[in-house]
């Protein structure tokens, strides 16, 4: 590794990663929102919850749930490396092959996650 | 990567502790500033909460997307069938009010950075809590209150009602 001039944090992985997870914090806040106010429509009636439902089957919205997931799946495997670096001994010396490691198991989960979505939507799916 | 590379990369390694003890009390880790246990609890809190909700949610994702015909099972019949089982009651509850705890205090940080003027962030932060507070109080309530089997004004099983219905 070269010897990096000025500051060492930003522009690196550590400043990325923190700006990776600020955004899918946000991002999924603001999803839950949203959800449980369509999740409350059951209290409405069931034509009203499945309704609205119903647009989670189209497929603009089945690459939304696959960006979705795909933020919980980076929020989640960086957090728990956060943990990691805080309470684990050795964290802050493996902080960076820990950031390597989130990235593969996202990249694999997400093509599991991907493949399985799009092939049960296509299964089911009726057309436009 | 050598560890030997990456500590001669740290500057701060070779500065000393200051030793006069003459430091701000707001520094210390003491627990003897006013805000510093509430903020050390929040920060205890999203690591808790943060490693309780992975498995939350990804139970949640599985079973809702991956299990069964995925994303074209949800409905009303599905929410009922998942609701009718406390387990999933008691799951679903415990996910409501840890994501929205961690979010929202999430969100209090970020409005915390950004947010410079003293109004602009009492605002932001007032609207926040309001709207954790809501989505808490009515996603508890929609778990409580939920009603699988309706009935229309003749006294007839609505068509839209789950099959379980027809047994009771
Ligand atoms: C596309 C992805 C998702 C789908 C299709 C989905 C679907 C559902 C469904 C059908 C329910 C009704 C009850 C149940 O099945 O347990 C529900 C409830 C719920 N979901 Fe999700 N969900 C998704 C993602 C998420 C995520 C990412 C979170 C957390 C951040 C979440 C949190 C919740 C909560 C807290 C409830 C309970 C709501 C209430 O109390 O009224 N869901 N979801
Ligand atoms: C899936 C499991 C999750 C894990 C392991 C996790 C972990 C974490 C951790 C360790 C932090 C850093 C806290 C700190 O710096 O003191 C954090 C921040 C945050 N989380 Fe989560 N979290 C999860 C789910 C969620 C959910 C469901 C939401 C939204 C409802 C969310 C929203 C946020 C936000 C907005 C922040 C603040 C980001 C910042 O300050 O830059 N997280 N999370």
């Amino acid at each position: 590794m070269t010897q990096t001039k000025g500051t060492l944090y930003k522009g690196r992985e550590g400043m990325w990663s923190w700006v990776g997870h600020r955004i899918t914090g946000v991002g999924i806040f603001f999803f839950l929102l949203v959800h449980v106010l369509d999740t409350s429509l059951v209290r409405v009636s069931p034509e009203a919850y499945n309704a609205v439902i119903g647009a989670y089957k189209n497929p603009i919205m089945i690459v939304g749930e696959i960006g979705l997931v795909g933020a919980i799946v980076f929020h989640a495997f960086n957090g728990l490396r956060i943990i990691l670096v805080d309470f684990w001994s050795q964290g802050t010396r493996y902080h960076r092959q820990m950031l390597w490691t989130v990235m593969g198991l996202w990249v694999i989960t997400m093509i599991g996650f991907t493949v399985r979505h799009l092939m049960l939507f296509l299964d089911g799916w009726g057309g436009f | 990567m050598t560890t030997t590379k990456s500590d001669a990369l740290l500057p701060a390694q070779g500065i000393e502790a200051p030793r006069s003890g003459r430091i701000d009390p707001k520094y210390l880790r003491n627990g003897f500033s006013k805000s510093g246990s509430f903020e050390m609890a929040a920060w205890v809190f999203m690591r808790v909460s943060g490693a309780a909700l992975v498995v939350l949610i990804f139970v949640h994702l599985a079973v809702n997307l991956l299990v069964g015909e995925g994303i074209h099972q949800i409905d009303f019949g599905f929410v009922a069938g998942k609701w009718a089982n406390p387990v999933w009651q008691f799951w679903d509850l415990t996910m409501l009010w840890l994501a929205m705890l961690h979010g929202g205090n999430g969100m209090r940080t970020i409005i915390n950075d950004y947010a410079e003027k003293d109004s602009t962030r009492m605002w932001l932060k007032s609207i926040l809590y309001l709207s954790v507070i809501v989505i808490i109080v009515l996603g508890t309530m929609v778990i409580f209150t939920f009603e699988p089997c309706l009935l229309d004004n003749s006294g007839q099983l609505l068509e839209s009602s789950p099959s379980f219905c027809q047994n009771v």
